[in-house]
Parts: structure tokens; sequence; C-alpha cells
């Protein structure tokens, strides 16, 4: 049994596990990353349109600061966020995006002067300030009351996780590529590590660390029609479930992205319409200002993909061999404006479509696009259930995306939490109580069972097929626990994952290869998927209400009285079909924002029985405080400066708002 | 553009699809047992189907040994170059109606073989970053985050991105003719790099630091100028244009010596 030991193993590649690493090596912890992939393939890469941070470069972000950024942020949420989270994250946002400037990224940069753009369909001229010449340049997005999305021309995610990674070779960060973990190593309190498997060897071995830490991504794989990689199948969030002790949070926050492209599911970016691009129907009738006459196309992700699907279902899509869908145009940008800012889009469509998008429109429909649910954290990053696991990025829900998650928040995320789970992480390791004595017994049950799994995968007599399951499951999510959502067809999707499960012990192989074996990948995938797919179903079917992405046609209302709280999925046990669920109250006394309307997108709810009081009491602080500046007010109405690393509480300086 | 579109979705009108041969080549370096060897399999065309999907229905209906790298599948990633019909590219965004009936797919050379049509470019990739030193150099001293970024001229970070769009493919690697001869060559793609880093305005590193990186046969003196980099790169970066001009900067910075 070959054994390794690290202070710190990070699970996944991936700009999250990246900025992690990074942070806990400099703080001179011995850090490994294992990654399936080299990392500079993980899909961090497919992030195209930005990332949000209040920088108030641009003129049309002039103004922007962190307050707006939270409130854009939880509105988004529908409420569900934790709002310390987000106030943590808009702070650290701006000096995420600084830091990767240093580091080399080449972030797109204002030009003083005018420049025309495309508002609300119309050719506008905005003058850029002398003063914001050369500083980072912000373009609009969904869900956003400012111009907030920093970007790369709309290769944001591929320029970051380069920066980011090549950074990493520099700090000397030991990445085991093609290695994936199985198993965590864990007793009923501590989690010790991981048993990994060689993807090119077939080899088993033995992580040991003091803290393990996963960024293993979304889970989008569990459905047929998914913007994500073949890599996001959620076995970062199988591992945290399979221990019996972590938890998931939300697991049925679940976001579909409006502009899909048909019929592969590629993403094409939210810049799109950020940068002017609009939605047609079947007449070329620009439809969603008829639904949305404030936010238009930039409402946020789960109204505009509601309004499609809407659309579509009175007979406005376009039909064809595929399904039906609807258009993105961006022709109206012009040749200039994609050649430069929409490149990658434009190489999309070009060589899965076979368009130009100068030229025509680009036929869209709304696919499975990101996880918000993940294993569940404190704003340290760590598991309250489970000491020494720590998670972050789409793996995790500390929680700042709630119901529904804002474009551009979810790669400023990635960053933002491994700088600040990162320290967490060091602090942790830091501390002479967190030792640990090595657990070889403990390991070698471990292993000794994960080699059992396998050796009986291999010598499985069963009559299941691993590619024909999963195939099976990707159906059954996308037809039941899609878009719109009742419980009828969710109490037939949760028997028939169920029925799925335990069709899935039953998996036999006909390659026998105990190496490389793409079959048997598949096999203890698959089995691991599927219980991310019933916790993700099975928590759609309890929640009888609509919040962001979770929208339940029985139940139309956000229902702040009754489900103003989180989803906890635990997997309780191997002979089980079913995760047990519990429930995290949100407390609406302590809220900084409390639930309203967000701004676009239903507006009948249903008000906790706080609120109101709540409104009253936060209304009166602001009263007292008038005249106050704005960090004094917020930090009367929800402090939350110390729950950040030290390193990061500063305020970050801006054009209009400089530092004393 | 008003007026709606006779825009028809991918493919166009259905005819009778063809019947698809791909050769692919096999070995198992793991598999004392297994020999280079060609196989055959046959797969009914799809509208819009790419080489990704070709693959994966292969590997789900009738070779589930089959090893292949797939990541994005959507041309972002590099991860799946591999020698279509002789010539490396990326097989996720290969349509088969751009192709004859009969496809050969071969594992990118240069690289290590770890199966089939999977080759460890990550490997090679992090040795080349390690040995280029591919990060921007900086003075030390201490980043403070909370004050604004240090501007750049918005043409130059344009530039800097055009370079950074490289997604290590290893499609010049396995086209360069040098390559394949010396394997310390850094290729294109190492290359690339250095001129990415020389262009931008925070690196603190001199020409002549960068003569020591690539100052060499294995660097811009290798390169025997046939280019075949250049005509297979899928992002169409224009690395005939960088490898012309860092040679004649190094060679510059060498007669300096």
């Amino acid at each position: 049994m070959k054994v390794i030991y690290t202070d710190v193993l990070v699970v996944g590649g991936g700009l999250a596990g990246l900025r992690m690493a990074i942070g806990a090596k400099r703080r001179g912890h011995d850090t490994i990353i294992l990654s399936l992939v080299p990392p500079k393939r993980s899909h961090s890469a497919a992030a195209q349109g930005g990332m949000q941070a209040s920088l108030g470069n641009v003129i049309k972000g002039q103004g922007d600061n962190e307050d707006i950024h939270f409130e854009d942020t939880v509105r988004g949420s529908d409420w569900g966020a934790d709002q310390v989270v987000a106030r943590m994250f808009v702070n650290t946002s701006p000096k995420a995006a600084r830091e990767l400037a240093a580091w080399g990224l080449p972030w797109s940069r204002v030009r003083k002067g005018d420049r025309q753009v495309i508002i609300n369909s119309q050719k506008v001229t905005i003058t850029e300030r002398d003063e914001a010449q050369g500083l980072i340049a912000q373009r609009d997005f969904g869900g956003t009351k400012k111009w907030r999305t920093c970007y790369v021309s709309d290769g944001t995610g591929h320029a970051m996780l380069y920066t980011a990674s090549d950074r990493a070779i520099a700090e000397g960060i030991d990445v085991h590529e093609r290695c994936e973990a199985l198993a965590l190593i864990h007793d009923d309190n501590r989690c010790y590590g991981a048993i990994v498997r060689d993807l090119i060897t077939g080899e088993l071995r033995v992580y040991l660390a003091k803290a393990t830490a996963l960024a293993t991504g979304g889970a989008g794989k569990v459905y047929r029609v998914t913007t994500n990689a073949v890599i996001c199948e959620g076995i970062g969030h199988a591992l945290a479930l399979e221990t019996g002790v972590a938890a998931l949070g939300n697991m049925e926050a679940v976001q579909f992205h409006p502009t899909g492209i048909v019929p592969v599911g590629i993403l094409v970016t939210e810049g799109c319409r950020g940068d002017g691009g609009l939605l047609r129907d079947i007449d070329g009738h620009r439809f969603m200002p008829d639904y949305e006459p404030e936010k238009k196309e930039l409402a946020s992700r789960d109204v505009v993909s509601r309004r499609m699907e809407e659309h579509i279902r009175k007979g406005k899509g376009i039909k064809s061999r595929f399904g039906e869908h609807l258009w993105l145009d961006i022709t109206l940008l012009g040749r200039h404006h994609i050649e430069h800012n929409l490149r990658e889009v434009k190489e999309i469509c070009e060589s899965f479509l076979g368009i130009d998008p100068a030229e025509k429109w680009i036929p869209v429909r709304p696919a499975h696009h990101y996880t918000m649910g993940g294993v569940r954290t404190h704003h340290t990053g760590e598991s309250p259930h489970l000491k020494g696991l720590f998670a972050a990025g789409e793996a995790a829900c500390w929680d700042m995306h709630g119901f529904n998650r804002l474009g551009g928040n979810s790669v400023a995320e990635t960053v933002v939490a491994g700088m600040i789970v990162g320290e967490f992480i060091s602090d942790f390791c830091d501390e002479k109580e967190n030792d640990i004595d090595i657990p070889m017994k403990l390991a070698q049950e471990f292993y000794d069972r994960e080699k059992g799994k396998l050796q009986s995968l291999l010598n499985s007599t069963g009559n299941e097929s691993a590619f024909k399951i999963n195939t099976e499951m990707q159906e059954i999510m996308t037809r039941s626990v899609g878009i719109f959502r009742n419980g009828e067809a969710l109490g037939e999707g949760v028997k028939q994952l169920q029925a799925l499960l335990e069709r899935s012990r039953n998996i036999a192989l006909t390659s026998k290869v105990p190496g490389v074996n793409p079959e048997l990948v598949m096999a203890y995938r698959v089995q691991k998927m599927l219980k991310v797919a019933l916790a993700i179903a099975y928590g759609a079917l309890q929640r009888t209400e609509s919040r962001g992405a979770h929208f339940r046609e029985d139940f139309p209302h956000r229902n702040d009285k009754e489900w103003l709280k989180r989803t906890l999925s635990f997997w309780r046990g191997d002979s089980t079909t079913l995760p047990e669920l519990q429930y995290e109250e949100l407390d609406v006394m302590k809220m900084e924002l409390p639930p309203g309307w967000r701004g676009y997108g239903a507006k009948d709810y249903i008000d906790h029985p706080d609120t109101a009081k709540r409104q009253a009491e936060v209304e009166e602080i602001r009263k007292q405080t008038e005249g106050q500046d704005r960090f004094a007010v917020q930090d009367k109405i929800m402090p939350f400066r110390d729950k950040l690393p030290a390193s990061l509480r500063e305020r970050n300086e801006r054009i209009d708002e400089p530092l004393n | 553009m008003s007026d709606v579109q006779k825009n028809t979705a991918p493919g166009g009108q259905s005819r009778k699809n063809r019947l698809l041969t791909f050769h692919i080549l096999r070995y198992n370096p793991q598999d004392p047992d297994s020999k280079p060897h060609m196989q055959s399999y046959q797969v009914e065309e799809a509208e819009g189907m790419t080489l990704f999907l070709a693959l994966t229905e292969i590997r789900e209906h009738q070779d589930p040994t089959l090893q292949y790298d797939f990541v994005c599948r959507a041309g972002i990633c590099g991860s799946c170059s591999m020698l279509i019909n002789g010539r490396p590219g990326l097989a996720c965004r290969t349509l088969t109606h751009n192709l004859d009936p009969d496809i050969t797919l071969a594992p990118l050379p240069v690289f290590e073989l770890i199966g089939d049509l999977s080759v460890n470019t990550g490997k090679w990739m992090r040795g080349m970053s390690e040995r280029l030193e591919t990060w921007v150099h900086t003075k030390e001293q201490e980043l403070d985050l909370s004050k604004m970024e240090e501007r750049m001229d918005p043409d130059l970070a344009e530039s800097i991105y055009e370079l950074d769009r490289c997604v290590e493919c290893g499609s010049c690697v396995a086209a360069c003719g040098t390559a394949q001869m010396r394997n310390d060559f850094v290729g294109a793609v190492g290359m690339n790099k250095i001129a990415r880093f020389k262009l931008d305005s925070r690196d603190t590193r001199s020409d002549d630091d960068f003569y020591e990186l690539v100052g060499d046969d294995t660097g811009v003196f290798g390169c025997m100028s046939l280019l075949g980099c250049q005509d297979v790169c899928p992002k169409e970066l224009p690395l005939q244009t960088q490898i012309a001009f860092l040679r004649r900067k190094m060679i510059s910075a060498g007669l300096k010596r």
C-alpha cells in the first residue's frame, strides 16, 4: 500500500483548487493537488464572459461598490444566500481581480474617450473618463445594477486559469495529474485524506493529510443537455455525501443558462446579451421586453430561462429536428466587436453550427449550467460536520449563491473562495490541536474497502451496463428535474432514480482489464452520480415553493414563511436509496437585506413573519447612522469584517473612492 | 436584419446518413500483450456529428476499452488533439461531414502515449512551463490588494491576450519537424509563451534573461522554419511572426554578449 503524506490535499485543479493551494503553500504548508486532467484543462476555462468585481472603472460602472454588488447577489439568490458570506465575497472580489492583474492576467482595459455601445438595441455613444485610462474594464451582465463584469475578451476563465496555473507552477506546487479520489478517509468526526486511483496505471494510493479540500466543480453530467465539461460529474459532492457524516446544501438549486446552442448545449456567453445581443422568436420578435420590461434580456438567468421556455410553450419557438429553440441575435453588435470581444463565440458558431454570428442568428435554448448546491461549509470553507474537510468553488455551498447565481459571480467565487479558504486552511493546519496521529489502521480499512469495490465490479456477473444506466439517469433528470418542476414528475423521477441506483449495484463490465479502463471508471462514477442526482431530485420534491432557479408549477410562489431555509442532505449507509434531509433556518433578524422583490421576475411571495420587523429595524439603524459613511452604517446593520482572514479585511480603492 | 431569417438548424436538409468507417491506431502500453495495430469501427453519421460524438458512440456501444481524452468538448480546453487523417487537430470540434467517410485517427506523436488516442500532453506542458518559467516575473514586493491596479495600455492587453489564447493542445509540437528529432525542443507553444511574457510590461525579465531560456537549438535556433505549427494551430495564433520576431531579438541579444 503506497502512502503519500502532505499537510493539505486539494482535490481538483481548477481555479478554486489552484488558488487554495497557492494560499496554503505560501503559508508554509506542504500541498498536493489531485486533478483528473492537466489543471489547464479544467472546466474553469469555460467561463467566458467575465468576473464580477466592483471596481467601477468604466463610466457605466461609476458609483459601483461592495454595497451594490452585495444587493445584486442577494436579490439574484432570491434570498437563499448567506448574507455574511455574500459580504465577504464582495469585499474580496476586487482584491482577487487585482491580484490576478499583478500575476499577469491580461484583463481588457479601459480606453479613454468616446466609444459606441449597444444598449437596449440602440447605438449609444459613451465617454470613458481620462482618469480611467488603462484600468481594468467592465461589461454589463444579467441581474446587475452597474457594469461590473471584468473580462478578458470572452476568454476570461481561460486566461484566469492559465494565470493561476502558471502561478502554482511558479510556487512549485505538486499536481498529481490524472488521479481521481475514490473515497475520503474519515471516522465520525475527522477527515484524514483520500483513497486515490491513478487513471493511467490503475494503481490505488493512500493520501493522508491534515486538511482535505474539495474543489471538484459542478455536477452537470447528471443531466443530458448541459454546458458543463465531460468531467463535471459531481464526484466531489458524492465523496462528501458518501462519508455519511458531511452534508450537501441546497442540491435542488440548479441553474439553467439561457443560451446553450442547439443541439449540443455548448455555452455562448451571457456577454452576448450584456454587450447588447437580443433574444428573438419564430417571428423575429424581440420578446423579453414583453415579459421583463425593466431588465429585459438581462434579468437573472433563472428568470430569462423560464421566460424562454414559457415563450416556446406558447408556440413561438422555432422547430428543428433537434426540438424547438429560439434565436440569439448578436448581428447588431457588428463584426468588429464580435471579432474582438466575442471571438470564442464566433469560433464556436463556426465550428459547431457552421454559421457566422456577425451575419446570422444563433439557435439557443436553456441548458443545464451550474450547481448552486454543494458541500455545506462554514464561512471558513470547513464542513460543520466533518473536521478537516474543506470545500470551495462550485463544489461548495458556503453559501453565496442561494437559489440562483448571477453571471460572473462563479468565476469570481473560485478565486475569492480560494483566497479566503486557503487562509483558513492554513490557520487550521497551524493549530497544534489539529495535528493528527497517522491513522494507519483506518487508512488500511478504506484502502481495502475501495480495492474490494473495484474488484467486485471487475468480477461482477450482473447484467447492467454502466453506460446505459448513465444515459437513463441523464434522461430522468432532464425530464423530471428541469426548469419547470412539479410534484408528480419529481415523485416519479425520484422513484426511477432509486430503481436505477439499485440496478447500478448489478453493473457488470465487458472489459475486465484492471489498468486504464474507461468502462470501470464509468461504473464507479455512475454509482456516485446517482446519489448526487437523488439529492437534487429528492430535495426538489420536498421543497414545496418556488425560489430562484427552483420553480414548482404546483407551488409557484416563493414562500419565506415556510421555506426560508437551506436543505441539507446526508447519505446514511450503503443500502439506502434516499438521502436524509434536514433543514437549516435562515435568520431574517440578522439579514442586512431582508427579503423582498428582486426587481425582476414574479412579484408575489409569501412573507416571513420577521421580515417587516427586521425591515423596520434596518431602517431605524439607517436613520440613527445618518451622516456616517457607508462602511459604518453597514457595520451597524450586519458586521462581517471580523469573519474575513485579517489579510483581506481592508477596503477597496476606486477612482471615486480613494483610500485615506 | 429585422426580417425573419431563413436560418435553418445546423446540418440543413436531411438526407440518407452516411456510414462512417473509423480506422483507429490501438495500443495499450500498460498491457504487455498489447501490440500496436489498426482497428476499424463503423458508425452511422448523424446531423452535426463531431469526432467527440462519434468516438463516444464507439466507446459506449462497440468498444468500452477505447481510450481518448475529451473535457470541454467545445474547442476551448485543448485536451483532444489527435492525428485526424494524419493532421493534428482538435477532435471535439471536427465535424464528420467535413471529412470523407473513411477516417483515420492516431495519437499525437512526440508526447508520451497513455493508450490509443490519449497522450500525456499535461506532463510535457508542465515540463515546458517549469523550464521556460512561463509566469510573470515581478519585482519582489508586498502586493497591496486594496490599492488600485497598475494601468496597462488597452492595445497591449489585447496583444497579450492574443498570444494567451494558446490552449496547450500540442498540435504545434506534433506538427513540428524539429520536435520529432530532438525531445528537448520547446516547440512553438514554448516560444509563443516567451513572446507573450516578453511583450508583457509587468514582466521584469530582460532579453538577456530570455536568451538564457530559448537562445539555443532547444529554442529559437532549433526551428527549421517549416511552420507546420502555424498551419495546424486551432486558435490560429500568429506563430510564424512570433518565432521570427523572437529569433531576431535573440540574435541581437546573443551578439551583445
